[in-house]
């Protein structure tokens, strides 16, 4: 394998490691500031118990989140150098706004926030809250403005072969970037929507039918059940954007070889690019054409539009951005069935938490990390579909790429992955270890029920 | 624009500054933290716990200082950012595995099942071990011109060794500032020892960095230069004298002039920064390229200037406030 194609693996399990904490911390710091505030408003217990529970989370996701980015912030100098040369001098204010205006401010006040609630005023500390939650937020608005202006680039002109920034407006309010945001931040509501009611719901199954946690996972279904339409709705409003912008990437996404009217939507298939087919299609006669043009016979183009004469292929990989689109848009029609039916189950006889079936709890656990991975898919189906570009029509990936040798990437390559691995787990464990402490008293010997072969490997403290 | 002179001298230097300033500050702040990492090994873990607990609200604001050097570095000088960055390729993995496994370990330590504590404590040691080796070692080689003899590779273990116990030794004055008790003798008797290292590796490396350059070489040793910046060495051996002085006479029976050894040892490392940067400017990448050839476009640096003005001083507000609120000797890290 060349360098190319080493590091692109690196910064994609780079930035797929890093992304998925973020997607947390967007939205569970405004999760806490709502249980903080029905603490304020009702003095009631529960809501602190909730608070002082997730925030523990909050703040182990919150570290995974910053070292996971700072390796991000080199890598562009280790690995992709052509990228800053070309176009430094718009990714560089952009990426300084967001250390000035996000970093600092969410760093300081998380310190305030999670170790001030004794030693500061409420007020100053739920203010504290506020500012870490805005500050999580702040961050992911100026690096999707960066993001979207690599996809739908605006307010430049080329001087001499390097960018130089023309309109800041044009640049931060670029095409893409309203969808892509809101897209992204409902992906961390819905997120940690379903992480709250995996673990609210793996809490309630060891026993725990305390307030606090059935507090925390109406909250989360609520949450969720709210989110999801507005996700598909804001997913159908991007989807018609990129294929103003970027119609190779929806030819991709869609599997549609030919530009033609009545464009099926294909519901299963394997995209063939050598033979330029699907085969084993499984689709719905004009559907895609509805979708994308909200008439039956409106044309679609389609990816044998994007190969240059000399046979280049100017589209992205078909096959990766068409199983990860599909893989996205399932997990969320998942979500949307799940959560309204948990909803359902709640209003049913006014029965609240209790009313929701054993079995609903277990399919809540089994979705703790599915926004997760709904995510990653999402983010492969746009960036895989930015391809060959790393700009859209202004730089190539090939050409950012350094002069490293490829064993060096190789190695570094997989220190990153066995890192990265060995994180995950133990992540993911401490938070079920956590979620079992928390509900120790009643939990743990329900816990030895549920998982009779399982020897508890925790003595209770 | 106007009002800075030619836009494509001032905006070089005063980014040059910036730059200069952000690296200066996280040296000091996460020197502290590293430091601490480095010596959490030596004791028992009630001391260990209050030692991490000294820095437990700080440290994520402290490594922010960090991504700002490079962003800026990143921003404005985008050409030296991509050679210096791919020159140090391997160091750079090493530092950011160490500051990985360091920073997790922060929060694992303290959340995961009890019998896995002691693995997480070993994984803090390990990063800051790392962390500080590598930031040494890219230092010697960045004085060295990046260049890749084994002169330059000898000269950067040195400095590799020399910063890591630079960094246990300012971690050690922090100590004295934020423990008392059994920990603080600990920590002035770390820092004691730590001491004669920090002399000599300021002594080998202000002897070596001028043979590394003749330009270094003739900015420092000929007339009237020499004259005129004999104060920063006369200084820096002046707060050697007084660090030692401060040790021997610590701790006293109200705990007065705990705060001395780390105001000076920062004060030390403020005037060694101040050497080392007098050394390369103009250059960004030694030898090889200024600050005003690699500088970004003037429209691009201006933009981000404004916003610098505006929320620096915003910055420095807020994370005085959070100094204040955690000030005096360091207690529990409790969540409620």
């Amino acid at each position: 394998m060349d360098t190319l194609i080493l590091s692109r693996i690196q910064f994609g399990a780079n930035i797929s490691f890093h992304i998925l904490f973020p997607t947390i911390t967007i939205a569970l710091g405004w999760l806490l500031l709502f249980f903080k505030l029905r603490f304020n408003s009702t003095q009631d217990g529960k809501w602190m118990e909730a608070y002082q529970f997730w925030v523990k989370i909050f703040a182990l996701t919150f570290a995974l989140g910053v070292v996971s980015g700072i390796t991000m912030s080199f890598q562009f100098g280790t690995n992709w150098p052509g990228f800053m040369e070309k176009v430094g001098n718009i990714a560089g204010p952009l990426l300084a706004y967001e250390i000035l205006t996000a970093f600092f401010l969410e760093a300081v006040f998380l310190g305030i926030m999670l170790f001030g609630f004794s030693k500061v005023p409420n007020w100053l500390h739920t203010g504290a809250t506020v500012l870490v939650a805005f500050g999580t937020t702040m961050s992911a608005f100026w690096i999707l403005v960066l993001n979207s202006w690599m996809h739908t680039p605006a307010g430049f002109e080329l001087r001499d072969g390097v960018v130089h920034a023309t309109d800041w407006m044009a640049i931060i309010f670029n095409p893409s970037m309203p969808y892509r945001l809101g897209h992204k931040l409902l992906a961390s509501g819905l997120t940690v929507a379903f992480l709250v009611a995996g673990i609210s719901a793996f809490r309630m199954l060891i026993g725990d039918r305390g307030a606090s946690v059935r507090a925390t996972f109406k909250t989360a279904v609520v949450l969720a059940a709210v989110l999801m339409p507005l996700q598909i709705l804001m997913g159908d409003k991007h989807g018609l954007n990129t294929l103003e912008y970027q119609p190779q990437k929806v030819a991709a996404m869609e599997g549609n070889w030919e530009t033609q009217g009545n464009v099926p939507l294909v519901l299963f298939a394997i995209p063939d690019e050598e033979t330029r087919e699907n085969h084993f299609e499984v689709a719905i006669p004009n559907v895609a054409s509805l979708i994308l043009t909200h008439s039956f016979d409106g044309v679609v183009p389609g990816l044998n539009d994007f190969v240059a004469e000399d046979g280049t292929k100017m589209h992205p990989p078909v096959a990766p951005v068409f199983y990860s689109f599909r893989i996205m848009v399932g997990i969320g029609f998942l979500m949307l069935a799940v959560s309204w039916a948990a909803v359902f189950f709640m209003l049913r006889k006014r029965r609240g938490v209790e009313g929701v079936p054993k079995l609903m709890l277990w399919g809540f656990l089994g979705m703790t990390f599915s926004g997760w991975v709904a995510t990653l898919a999402g983010w492969y189906t746009t960036e895989i579909g930015r391809q060959p570009w790393l700009v859209e029509g202004v730089l190539t990936t090939a050409a950012a790429v350094g002069n490293v040798p490829p064993s060096m990437v190789l190695s570094s390559l997989i220190g990153y992955l066995v890192i990265y691995a060995v994180l995950l787990v133990a992540y993911i464990s401490v938070i079920f270890y956590l979620a079992r402490k928390a509900s120790n008293k009643t939990g743990e010997t329900l816990w030895a029920q549920l998982k009779p072969t399982a020897p508890i490997n925790q003595p209770a403290e | 624009m106007m009002i800075f002179g030619d836009p494509t001298i001032s905006l070089p230097i005063i980014f040059a500054v910036l730059l200069g300033f952000s690296i200066l500050v996280y040296v000091v702040l996460d020197g502290f933290d590293l430091g601490v990492g480095l010596l959490s090994p030596l004791t028992q873990e009630v001391h260990r716990d209050k030692m991490i607990a000294s820095i437990g609200p700080f440290w994520d604001a402290n490594e922010t200082w960090l991504v700002l050097a490079v962003g800026l570095l990143l921003v404005a000088f985008p050409a030296a950012h991509g050679t210096i960055l791919t020159a140090l390729y391997a160091p750079v993995f090493i530092l950011l595995l160490g500051l990985t496994l360091r920073g997790v370990a922060f929060e694992f330590r303290a959340k995961a099942p009890a019998h896995k504590k002691k693995a997480w404590d070993a994984a803090f040691f390990a990063g800051s071990l790392m962390a500080s080796l590598s930031q040494g070692f890219m230092l010697g080689l960045y004085i060295m011109g990046l260049q890749f003899t084994q002169v330059s590779l000898a000269f950067a273990c040195l400095t590799a060794v020399f910063l890591t116990v630079g960094y246990s030794f300012i971690g050690a004055t922090w100590l004295i500032m934020k423990t008392a008790g059994e920990l603080q003798l600990k920590a002035i008797r770390w820092a004691r020892q730590g001491l004669w290292g920090v002399g000599l590796g300021l002594i080998a490396i202000s002897f070596a960095t001028p043979f590394a350059s003749e330009r270094i070489f003739s900015k420092w040793l000929e007339f009237p230069e020499a004259i005129l910046l004999a104060p920063l060495p006369l200084m820096s051996l002046a707060l050697l004298a007084m660090l030692w002085l401060a040790l021997q006479r610590l701790p006293t029976s109200n705990d007065s002039w705990a705060w001395a050894p780390f105001a000076f040892a920062t004060t030390l490392f403020f005037l060694a920064f101040c050497g080392l940067a007098y050394s390369f400017y103009p250059y960004v990448v030694p030898e090889k390229l200024t600050i005003y050839e690699a500088a970004a476009a003037p429209e691009s640096l201006f933009i981000i200037l404004v916003g610098a003005c505006v929320v620096m001083p915003i910055i420095f507000a807020y994370s005085a406030l959070s100094f204040f609120i955690f000030r005096g000797k360091a207690t529990e890290l409790r969540y409620d």
